[in-house]
Order: C-alpha cells, then structure tokens, then sequence
C-alpha cells in the first residue's frame, strides 16, 4: 500500500521527477536515539570541515 | 601605536575587531564603525519572521560589548576612503556621519593605519520597481534581512494565516530579482512557512510557492553541489526537489522578477517568457548591492573605480579578468583579501568583490541576466574577519604581508536550514560543502570533496541550529571561552 504522503505525486508532473523519502526514512528523521547518534555524526563532521578551512 | 579601523559590525566586521583587540591588546586601537546600536544574529531572523523568536532573541547593544572589549566604538556610517591622505597630511582616514541620538548628523574624518571593509550589502530594493521602500520594508512584499524586517513580515505572515481560516491564500517566497544571492534564507524561510501554516491548521488552505533566479532548484548560488546520500553522488537538485515535493511546495525557476505590485510578482524566465504569479503575501529576498563608498585620492580626485568594483563591492587580491565561465578556476578567488593598490586596506564578508559568480552565467533571449550571485555569509564570512584580523595583527609587528587566508575555494561552509523550532518536532537539513567555490581540479567531475559535502534531515539539524544560536550569541557578547567557539 502507498505510503499517504506520496499520494500528492501526480505522473508526470513536477514533483514526480524527485525521490521522496519512505515511511522508514521519515521515522529515522525523528528517531531520537538516531538522531543523537546523527547529532553527534554531524558535528564530528563540521568541527573536521572547520578545521580543514582555517589557514 | 597603530590604528585599525573596521568599517561594519556585523558577522565579519564583528569577528575581525574581537579578535584584533584580543591579540593586539592595550599597545594598539581598534575602532568600529557601524550605523547600527544592535548586533545581529542573522540567520535566525528566519525563527523572527515566523513569530518563534523576538527581535531581542537575535540582537544585543553592541556599545556595552566594545566597551568590554577596549574597542572604539562609533555609532556611525562610512562615507568615504582617502587612502593617501589629503594635502594636509599623508595619513590616511575615512570620513564618517554619526547616526546616534546624540551625534546624528555630525561627520568626521578618521584616520587609520589599516582599514577593513566590513560593511556588508545595501539591500537594494530599488532594482525592482515595487519590492520594497526606502526604509526597506517592503511596499508589496516582506524581507527577512533585518530583525526588523522579520518582525514585520511575521506580522503580515499571521494576518494572512488568520485569513486562510476562511480563504484561501497565496504566499510567495524567493528572490526579487535574477541577479539576487541568498537563496539559502529564503529556502529555509519557506519551509518554515510550510510548517507554522501546518501548526496555525491552515496548510489546507495555503498555497506555497517558490520563485527564485536559480537555473534549477538546489542551485544556492553556489553552481548546486553534489551530496553523498545513500551510496549516491546526488546532485542538490536532487535534494532540494524532494524536499518541496514532499511538503506540497511548488516551484519557479530561472526567473527574474522585475517588477512588484500590489498582489502581484510579474517575472521573466530564462526562456524569454514572461508571467505573473498572484499572491497575498510575499517574502523575497533583493539583490545586494555595495554600500556606496566614494574613495578619493590625495588631490581631492574620485578614485572609486580603482578601489571598487561596479557593483558597489571592494576589490581584493582576486583575478577580475577570468572571462568565460569555462576559464573560471578556483585560483580566482582572494586568499589574503588584500587590495591590490593599498596593502592596508582589506574586505571581508559580502563587502569583498567576488571575481565572477560561482553558478554559471545565463541570461534570457532578451539578453536579461538570471543568475545568483555568490553567496559569501555566515560562516564564510566569519572566517574571513578572524584571517583578515590574524594577517593585520602580523603585519603591525612587523610582517611585510599577509600571514593567513580565508580563501571560498579553499574552506568548507555549514548550513542548517530549519522547518520550524522545536526540539521534538519539525526537522531541518543539516548540509557541509567543501570547498564552497568548487575546484574541478583537485576534485575533477563535481568539484567538492564528496565526503564533506553532505545533506540530511532530521532532527539532529534542528539540535544543531539551537546549539549554534545560543554559541553565536554567547561568542559575539564576548562571554567566557568566547574564543574556543569556532566561526
């Protein structure tokens, strides 16, 4: 069965070109144990672009 | 004793004075002068425009901060350079026009041994007919570039939710112009929109739509990216389509709007057609402009063209003469921000001429240009202010040139675009670019180094952006351990 958020995705039109993010996929963006492993992920890698930016 | 004046108090004005002052201590001076009482946490004036922060959540008196600090603080606007001095002396000075209560009016010269120009962008309304007024508040539609700004659109935003109870209504987020930078606002703003209008229980009767001069979605100014996303290089179109599709936004790309009305954004695309989109509320971004600096020369001459480009913007060790968007390297973006003709002076932050955009240059059959212009904000910006600071604090003991550089091509930039404010609600994308200026060179196909060029949404950003609010604040007021927080 179609997840309900894609039901706005019409054939042929703009928004059917794109990928939209399955229902596991939305679960993972308000997981919070996931998202504080991603916190931490996330920062990790910013803090690397930081320093690598500095010169 | 050694004089550096700072042109401009915000993100990178603001960053290259505190750190000046700190390494130069009391044996040298450090004077800002900005027009404004307040400093201003920008990218949160996007929480302003929805009515989830105050306008005091994001500003604070910058006069107690500098005074904190040792630094000269003048509440006044730049007027002019004369980097030789005039027929009196060979000192070199600006001269400034106080714009403070008790000075209002009042001009003085004010001499330096090093200047930076910090003074960021005029918001230049005036190039589209309708887009906003003199004081900068929009005439049709509403700008969240100032906290006052943002105060005000969040009013006119919640009038039009109040009326979507009952009628459906039409709202506008973009750029105002084909040759607009900023993107990135204006993108999170909408998704913010999207999400109050859900929260106000309105979204059903909300049309949301997006216009902007990018030649496809995802662009920001910055030629798109590709993001390393489930084990694919993915182009930020990519991206940034899912992101509109999935929240029931559409979209207008390639398009300049040259002209506002009442109601209504008429625009030109990149195919040479023309339309008119209808709205009842409007937030687009303008095109940024220099502040209008004259320079002169010692006899008293205009030499604004030798120390500005056309466009208003300080010119810097850049190479202006790259041409094609096919000879375009990423050598031809400044690494120390040093004027070329005067080694004392240097810009910063959006103050800097860039050598060419970094998306590629179109324009419509008409011959109309549609193209972002590059965005250098934020935490680009900051960067460059702790550099240039760094390079001039050498040079007054005694370097004979710049020490450090803060060239786009050569740092990374961090952008975390929220869809609302909670902790446990909403989500926010969280992107690393790196290089910000592709180099197709040392990462041949896309430019970047895929593995610090990243995209993900979720929570975590939402986290991410709160942390970086108060941390950007606390550093800016110059609070405990200010200097360990990176820019």
């Amino acid at each position: 069965m179609a997840a309900k958020h894609m039901e706005h995705i019409q054939p042929y039109s703009l928004q059917s070109g794109t990928m939209i993010p399955t229902n596991f996929r939305k679960f993972l963006r308000t997981c919070v144990i996931w998202q504080l492993m991603r916190f931490i992920a996330i920062n990790i890698k910013m803090t690397i672009l930081i320093l690598r930016s500095h010169h | 004793m050694a004089r550096l004046v700072v042109m401009g108090g915000g993100v990178s004005g603001h960053t290259a004075a505190t750190f000046a002052k700190k390494w130069l201590g009391s044996k040298h001076e450090v004077v800002v002068v900005t027009p404004n009482s307040l400093w201003n946490w920008i990218p949160s004036n996007i929480w302003v425009g929805v009515g989830e922060m105050k306008k005091e959540d994001v500003t604070f008196a910058l006069a107690p901060v500098y005074k904190k600090a040792g630094i000269d603080y003048r509440q006044a606007k730049a007027i002019s350079i004369h980097p030789e001095g005039n027929n009196s002396g060979d000192k070199p000075y600006i001269t400034i026009e106080y714009t403070s209560k008790e000075k209002e009016g009042q001009t003085e010269e004010l001499t330096y041994d090093y200047l930076i120009n910090a003074t960021g962008p005029k918001l230049n309304f005036a190039a589209t007919p309708g887009l906003g007024d003199a004081n900068g508040i929009g005439e049709h539609t509403v700008s969240v570039c100032t906290a006052d700004h943002a105060v005000h659109a969040s009013h006119e935003l919640h009038k039009v939710f109040q009326k979507a109870k009952t009628k459906k209504q039409k709202i506008l987020v973009g750029t105002g112009h084909g040759m607009c930078t900023c993107q990135g606002a204006a993108f999170e703003y909408i998704f913010n929109i999207e999400h109050e209008a859900k929260k106000a229980g309105v979204r059903d009767n909300v049309d949301i739509k997006w216009i902007s001069n990018e030649s496809f979605l995802g662009d920001f100014g910055m030629g798109g990216m590709h993001l390393n996303v489930g084990g694919y290089t993915a182009s930020s179109k990519i991206f940034a389509e899912s992101l509109y599709s999935e929240r029931k936004l559409s979209w207008i790309i390639g398009a300049h709007v040259n002209k506002v009305e009442k109601g209504k954004a008429h625009y030109e695309l990149l195919d040479g057609s023309t339309g008119v989109e209808e709205f009842d509320f409007a937030m687009l971004i303008p095109p940024f402009a220099g502040v209008g600096l004259k320079a002169l020369n010692k006899a008293g001459e205009d030499i604004t063209e030798t120390l500005f480009a056309p466009n208003g913007f300080l010119k810097v060790d850049a190479n202006y003469a790259a041409g094609a968007y096919e000879n375009w390297k990423a050598s031809d973006w400044p690494r120390t921000l040093q004027n070329p003709t005067y080694g004392n002076i240097f810009a910063v932050g959006i103050a800097f001429a860039p050598p060419h955009p970094i998306s590629k240059p179109m324009s419509s059959p008409n011959g109309t240009p549609i193209t972002p212009t590059p965005p250098r904000t934020g935490m680009p910006s900051a960067m460059m202010g702790k550099a240039v600071a760094r390079s001039i604090v050498d040079m007054i003991n005694g370097a004979s040139k710049p020490t450090h550089t803060a060239c786009m091509a050569e740092m990374g930039a961090a952008c975390v675009a929220s869809a609302g404010k909670g902790l446990f609600s909403g989500t926010a994308a969280a992107m690393t670019v790196y290089p910000v200026v592709p180099d197709f060179e040392k990462y041949p196909g896309i430019g970047r180094d895929i593995n610090m060029t990243t995209g993900e949404i979720g929570l975590a950003g939402h986290w991410i952006k709160h942390f970086l609010h108060f941390a950007f604040i606390w550093k800016a007021k110059l609070k405990p351990l200010w200097t360990i927080i990176p820019e």
